[in-house]
Protein backbone atom coordinates (compact mmCIF):
# COMPACT_ATOMS: atom_id res chain seq x y z
CA UNK A 1 0.00 0.00 0.00
CA UNK A 2 1.49 3.41 -1.14
CA UNK A 3 -0.03 6.44 0.60
CA UNK A 4 -0.45 8.89 -2.59
CA UNK A 5 0.91 11.70 -0.94
CA UNK A 6 0.86 14.24 -3.50
CA UNK A 7 3.89 16.42 -2.92
CA UNK A 8 6.28 13.60 -2.85
CA UNK A 9 9.19 13.64 -5.02
CA UNK A 10 11.10 10.97 -7.18
CA UNK A 11 14.55 10.43 -7.86
CA UNK A 12 13.80 11.30 -11.18
CA UNK A 13 12.57 14.92 -10.55
CA UNK A 14 14.97 15.53 -7.47
CA UNK A 15 18.06 14.98 -9.82
CA UNK A 16 16.42 17.66 -12.25
CA UNK A 17 16.11 20.29 -9.52
CA UNK A 18 19.43 19.91 -7.76
CA UNK A 19 20.85 23.19 -9.73
CA UNK A 20 18.18 25.38 -8.59
CA UNK A 21 18.35 24.11 -5.33
CA UNK A 22 22.05 24.79 -4.94
CA UNK A 23 21.32 28.39 -6.40
CA UNK A 24 18.38 28.99 -4.29
CA UNK A 25 16.33 28.80 -7.04
CA UNK A 26 13.59 26.67 -5.63
CA UNK A 27 10.12 27.74 -4.37
CA UNK A 28 9.77 27.01 -0.53
CA UNK A 29 7.57 24.05 -1.35
CA UNK A 30 9.85 22.30 -3.86
CA UNK A 31 12.43 23.03 -1.38
CA UNK A 32 10.85 21.12 1.59
CA UNK A 33 9.93 18.38 -0.68
CA UNK A 34 13.57 18.54 -1.72
CA UNK A 35 14.93 18.16 1.45
CA UNK A 36 12.46 15.43 2.57
CA UNK A 37 13.17 13.57 0.02
CA UNK A 38 16.85 14.34 0.32
CA UNK A 39 16.69 13.30 3.92
CA UNK A 40 15.02 9.37 3.02
CA UNK A 41 17.11 8.46 -0.02
CA UNK A 42 20.80 7.58 -0.06
CA UNK A 43 20.75 7.42 -3.38
CA UNK A 44 20.29 10.96 -3.77
CA UNK A 45 22.72 11.99 -1.37
CA UNK A 46 25.17 10.24 -3.69
CA UNK A 47 23.81 11.77 -6.57
CA UNK A 48 24.26 14.63 -4.69
CA UNK A 49 27.74 14.57 -3.65
CA UNK A 50 28.92 13.38 -7.29
CA UNK A 51 27.69 16.81 -8.19
CA UNK A 52 29.76 18.60 -5.72
CA UNK A 53 32.45 16.43 -6.84
CA UNK A 54 31.89 17.45 -10.60
CA UNK A 55 32.11 20.88 -9.74
CA UNK A 56 35.07 20.46 -7.46
CA UNK A 57 37.12 18.47 -10.21
CA UNK A 58 35.79 21.43 -12.74
CA UNK A 59 37.48 24.49 -10.45
CA UNK A 60 40.59 22.61 -10.71
CA UNK A 61 40.98 23.30 -14.51
CA UNK A 62 41.56 26.50 -13.48
CA UNK A 63 45.19 26.70 -13.79
CA UNK A 64 47.45 27.77 -16.37
CA UNK A 65 50.21 30.36 -16.66
CA UNK A 66 50.85 33.40 -19.17
CA UNK A 67 52.93 31.84 -21.89
CA UNK A 68 55.98 34.24 -22.10
CA UNK A 69 55.00 34.57 -26.01
CA UNK A 70 51.68 36.38 -25.01
CA UNK A 71 53.57 38.43 -21.98
CA UNK A 72 55.94 40.26 -24.05
CA UNK A 73 52.80 40.61 -26.79
CA UNK A 74 50.84 42.01 -24.60
CA UNK A 75 53.78 43.74 -22.69
CA UNK A 76 54.26 45.33 -26.46
CA UNK A 77 50.75 45.90 -26.88
CA UNK A 78 51.00 48.48 -23.37
CA UNK A 79 53.99 49.96 -24.35
CA UNK A 80 52.62 50.94 -28.28
CA UNK A 81 49.01 52.19 -26.30
CA UNK A 82 50.86 54.28 -24.02
CA UNK A 83 52.94 56.20 -26.23
CA UNK A 84 50.05 55.85 -28.93
CA UNK A 85 48.16 58.29 -25.96
CA UNK A 86 51.00 59.95 -24.62
CA UNK A 87 49.92 58.28 -21.98
CA UNK A 88 46.57 57.23 -20.56
CA UNK A 89 44.68 59.58 -18.82
CA UNK B 1 26.88 43.89 -18.84
CA UNK B 2 24.63 45.94 -17.51
CA UNK B 3 22.89 43.95 -15.32
CA UNK B 4 26.36 42.60 -13.53
CA UNK B 5 27.49 46.67 -12.95
CA UNK B 6 24.06 47.17 -11.44
CA UNK B 7 24.58 43.84 -8.86
CA UNK B 8 26.64 44.73 -5.71
CA UNK B 9 29.66 42.57 -6.51
CA UNK B 10 32.27 42.71 -4.27
CA UNK B 11 35.27 44.73 -5.24
CA UNK B 12 38.45 43.52 -4.95
CA UNK B 13 40.55 46.26 -3.69
CA UNK B 14 43.93 45.34 -5.18
CA UNK B 15 42.65 45.13 -8.82
CA UNK B 16 41.11 48.28 -8.39
CA UNK B 17 44.24 50.49 -7.67
CA UNK B 18 45.75 47.96 -10.45
CA UNK B 19 43.44 49.48 -12.65
CA UNK B 20 43.90 53.08 -11.37
CA UNK B 21 48.02 52.60 -11.73
CA UNK B 22 46.70 51.31 -15.49
CA UNK B 23 45.46 54.91 -15.95
CA UNK B 24 49.07 56.04 -15.22
CA UNK B 25 50.57 54.03 -17.75
CA UNK B 26 52.50 52.15 -14.91
CA UNK B 27 53.45 48.88 -16.79
CA UNK B 28 54.14 46.32 -13.50
CA UNK B 29 50.63 46.88 -12.70
CA UNK B 30 49.18 45.81 -15.97
CA UNK B 31 51.66 43.25 -15.58
CA UNK B 32 50.29 42.15 -12.70
CA UNK B 33 46.51 42.25 -14.05
CA UNK B 34 47.92 40.09 -17.26
CA UNK B 35 49.40 37.47 -14.96
CA UNK B 36 46.36 37.44 -12.98
CA UNK B 37 43.45 37.09 -15.41
CA UNK B 38 45.03 36.79 -19.11
CA UNK B 39 45.12 32.76 -18.34
CA UNK B 40 41.20 32.87 -17.83
CA UNK B 41 40.26 34.84 -20.34
CA UNK B 42 42.31 32.89 -22.66
CA UNK B 43 40.05 29.99 -21.73
CA UNK B 44 37.22 31.50 -21.64
CA UNK B 45 37.55 32.96 -25.05
CA UNK B 46 38.21 28.98 -25.84
CA UNK B 47 34.47 28.66 -24.93
CA UNK B 48 33.48 30.73 -27.64
CA UNK B 49 36.45 30.01 -30.45
CA UNK B 50 36.76 26.36 -29.33
CA UNK B 51 40.69 26.86 -30.74
CA UNK B 52 43.67 27.93 -28.18
CA UNK B 53 45.45 30.47 -30.87
CA UNK B 54 41.91 32.36 -31.93
CA UNK B 55 41.65 32.49 -28.37
CA UNK B 56 44.91 33.59 -27.83
CA UNK B 57 44.27 36.76 -30.21
CA UNK B 58 41.07 37.55 -28.91
CA UNK B 59 41.92 37.65 -25.23
CA UNK B 60 45.29 39.95 -26.37
CA UNK B 61 42.26 41.80 -28.48
CA UNK B 62 40.29 42.13 -25.37
CA UNK B 63 43.06 43.49 -23.52
CA UNK B 64 43.68 46.14 -25.57
CA UNK B 65 40.07 47.55 -25.69
CA UNK B 66 40.08 47.39 -22.11
CA UNK B 67 42.97 49.81 -22.07
CA UNK B 68 41.13 51.67 -24.38
CA UNK B 69 37.90 51.56 -22.57
CA UNK B 70 39.62 51.83 -19.15
CA UNK B 71 38.45 55.43 -18.25
CA UNK B 72 34.69 54.32 -18.38
CA UNK B 73 35.74 51.56 -16.26
CA UNK B 74 33.93 52.86 -12.72
CA UNK B 75 34.22 49.82 -10.23
CA UNK B 76 30.40 48.96 -10.17
CA UNK B 77 31.94 45.34 -11.18
CA UNK B 78 34.92 43.51 -10.46
CA UNK B 79 37.88 44.03 -12.35
CA UNK B 80 37.60 40.33 -13.54
CA UNK B 81 33.73 40.38 -14.60
CA UNK B 82 34.66 43.97 -16.39
CA UNK B 83 37.66 42.36 -18.26
CA UNK B 84 35.44 38.97 -19.10
CA UNK B 85 32.26 40.96 -20.74
CA UNK B 86 34.81 42.74 -22.76
CA UNK B 87 36.00 39.70 -23.72
CA UNK B 88 33.09 37.89 -24.22
CA UNK B 89 32.08 40.99 -27.16
CA UNK B 90 35.64 40.32 -28.80
CA UNK B 91 34.78 36.69 -28.56
CA UNK B 92 31.49 36.73 -30.02
CA UNK B 93 32.76 39.01 -32.64
CA UNK B 94 35.62 36.74 -33.82
CA UNK B 95 33.34 33.86 -33.90
CA UNK B 96 30.98 35.60 -36.15
CA UNK B 97 33.85 36.18 -38.09
CA UNK B 98 35.39 32.91 -38.38
CA UNK B 99 32.25 31.28 -38.80
CA UNK B 100 32.00 30.23 -35.37
CA UNK B 101 29.08 31.87 -34.63
CA UNK B 102 26.38 29.55 -32.13
CA UNK B 103 23.05 29.05 -33.53
CA UNK B 104 20.62 30.70 -32.05
CA UNK B 105 18.82 27.14 -31.08
CA UNK B 106 21.77 26.16 -29.13
CA UNK B 107 21.21 29.46 -26.95
CA UNK B 108 17.65 28.37 -25.82
CA UNK B 109 17.38 26.09 -23.24
CA UNK B 110 15.02 23.80 -24.36
CA UNK B 111 16.13 24.34 -28.14
CA UNK B 112 18.31 21.20 -27.72
CA UNK B 113 15.66 18.93 -27.26
CA UNK B 114 15.06 16.50 -24.03
CA UNK B 115 18.37 15.94 -22.26
CA UNK B 116 17.70 14.45 -19.11
CA UNK B 117 20.63 15.11 -15.88
CA UNK B 118 20.84 11.72 -15.47
CA UNK B 119 20.35 8.63 -18.12
CA UNK B 120 16.61 7.46 -17.83
CA UNK B 121 17.31 4.15 -17.58
CA UNK B 122 18.89 4.59 -14.48
CA UNK B 123 15.40 5.19 -12.99
CA UNK B 124 12.65 2.62 -12.46
CA UNK B 125 8.99 3.49 -14.59
CA UNK B 126 6.99 6.24 -13.48
CA UNK B 127 4.23 4.11 -12.88
CA UNK B 128 6.60 1.54 -10.88
CA UNK B 129 4.10 -0.11 -8.02
CA UNK B 130 6.65 0.63 -5.21
CA UNK B 131 9.28 2.87 -6.40
CA UNK B 132 7.86 5.10 -8.61
CA UNK B 133 10.63 7.14 -10.28
CA UNK B 134 13.71 5.94 -8.00
CA UNK B 135 16.90 4.85 -8.75
CA UNK B 136 17.08 1.67 -10.42
CA UNK B 137 20.73 1.75 -10.04
CA UNK B 138 21.94 4.19 -7.29
CA UNK B 139 24.99 6.39 -8.00
CA UNK B 140 28.42 4.43 -6.22
CA UNK B 141 30.48 7.05 -4.07
CA UNK B 142 33.59 7.90 -6.38
CA UNK B 143 36.96 7.06 -5.13
CA UNK B 144 38.57 10.35 -3.60
CA UNK B 145 42.04 9.28 -4.82
CA UNK B 146 40.73 9.01 -8.34
CA UNK B 147 39.48 12.16 -8.60
CA UNK B 148 42.36 13.81 -7.79
CA UNK B 149 44.51 12.75 -10.89
CA UNK B 150 45.43 14.21 -13.98
CA UNK B 151 43.10 11.45 -15.92
CA UNK B 152 39.82 12.82 -14.24
CA UNK B 153 40.58 16.47 -14.82
CA UNK B 154 41.29 15.47 -18.68
CA UNK B 155 38.45 14.06 -18.76
CA UNK B 156 36.26 16.49 -17.35
CA UNK B 157 38.06 18.95 -19.81
CA UNK B 158 37.38 16.88 -22.94
CA UNK B 159 33.33 16.31 -21.53
CA UNK B 160 33.21 20.68 -21.13
CA UNK B 161 35.09 21.13 -24.49
CA UNK B 162 32.13 18.37 -25.95
CA UNK B 163 29.90 20.78 -24.86
CA UNK B 164 26.95 22.80 -26.87
CA UNK B 165 28.91 26.54 -26.98
CA UNK B 166 25.95 27.93 -24.41
CA UNK B 167 26.27 25.56 -22.12
CA UNK B 168 30.16 25.55 -22.24
CA UNK B 169 30.49 29.57 -21.47
CA UNK B 170 28.29 29.17 -18.30
CA UNK B 171 30.59 26.20 -16.63
CA UNK B 172 33.28 28.11 -18.10
CA UNK B 173 32.75 31.13 -16.07
CA UNK B 174 30.71 29.60 -13.40
CA UNK B 175 32.69 26.59 -12.30
CA UNK B 176 36.34 27.10 -14.43
CA UNK B 177 36.45 30.53 -13.03
CA UNK B 178 34.18 30.95 -10.01
CA UNK B 179 32.40 33.71 -10.81
CA UNK B 180 28.32 34.22 -9.88
CA UNK B 181 25.21 33.44 -11.12
CA UNK B 182 24.68 37.65 -11.22
CA UNK B 183 28.13 38.43 -13.04
CA UNK B 184 28.00 35.02 -15.28
CA UNK B 185 24.45 36.74 -16.22
CA UNK B 186 26.04 40.22 -17.04
CA UNK B 187 29.04 38.61 -18.98
CA UNK B 188 26.86 36.67 -21.46
CA UNK B 189 23.94 38.51 -21.41
CA UNK B 190 21.72 35.73 -20.18
CA UNK B 191 18.39 36.00 -17.85
CA UNK B 192 18.80 34.12 -14.66
CA UNK B 193 16.58 31.33 -15.44
CA UNK B 194 18.38 30.52 -18.77
CA UNK B 195 21.80 30.88 -17.06
CA UNK B 196 20.45 28.06 -14.35
CA UNK B 197 19.12 25.84 -16.99
CA UNK B 198 22.45 25.75 -19.25
CA UNK B 199 24.77 25.50 -15.95
CA UNK B 200 22.24 22.45 -15.10
CA UNK B 201 22.83 20.80 -18.15
CA UNK B 202 26.26 21.47 -18.49
CA UNK B 203 27.19 20.31 -15.21
CA UNK B 204 25.03 17.40 -15.52
CA UNK B 205 26.72 16.36 -18.35
CA UNK B 206 30.26 16.76 -17.02
CA UNK B 207 29.16 14.47 -13.73
CA UNK B 208 27.60 11.73 -16.56
CA UNK B 209 31.22 11.91 -18.18
CA UNK B 210 33.11 11.87 -14.83
CA UNK B 211 31.44 8.27 -13.96
CA UNK B 212 32.12 6.70 -17.10
CA UNK B 213 35.54 7.89 -16.86
CA UNK B 214 35.59 6.59 -13.29
CA UNK B 215 34.11 3.44 -14.11
CA UNK B 216 36.67 2.89 -16.64
CA UNK B 217 34.06 2.93 -19.34
CA UNK B 218 34.67 3.76 -23.32
CA UNK B 219 34.24 7.70 -23.36
CA UNK B 220 32.25 9.62 -26.30
CA UNK B 221 33.88 10.92 -29.08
Amino acid sequence: MRPPVPTEMSCRELVELVTAWHEGALSMADRTRFEMHLCLCTGCRGHLEQMRRTIEVTGRLAEADVSPAAREDLLRAFRDFVRGKGGPR
Amino acid sequence: MTEAAAGPSPLPGADLELVAALRRGDEAAFLTLVERHHASMVRVARSWLGNQALAEESAQEAWLAALQGMARFEGRSSVKSWLFAILANCARRRAAREGRSVPFSSLVPGGEGDDPAVEPSRFLADDHPRWPGHWARAPEPWAEERLLTRETAEAARRAIGALPPSQRQVITLRDVEGLGAEETCGVLGLSEGNQRVLLHRARARVRAALERHLRGEEEEA
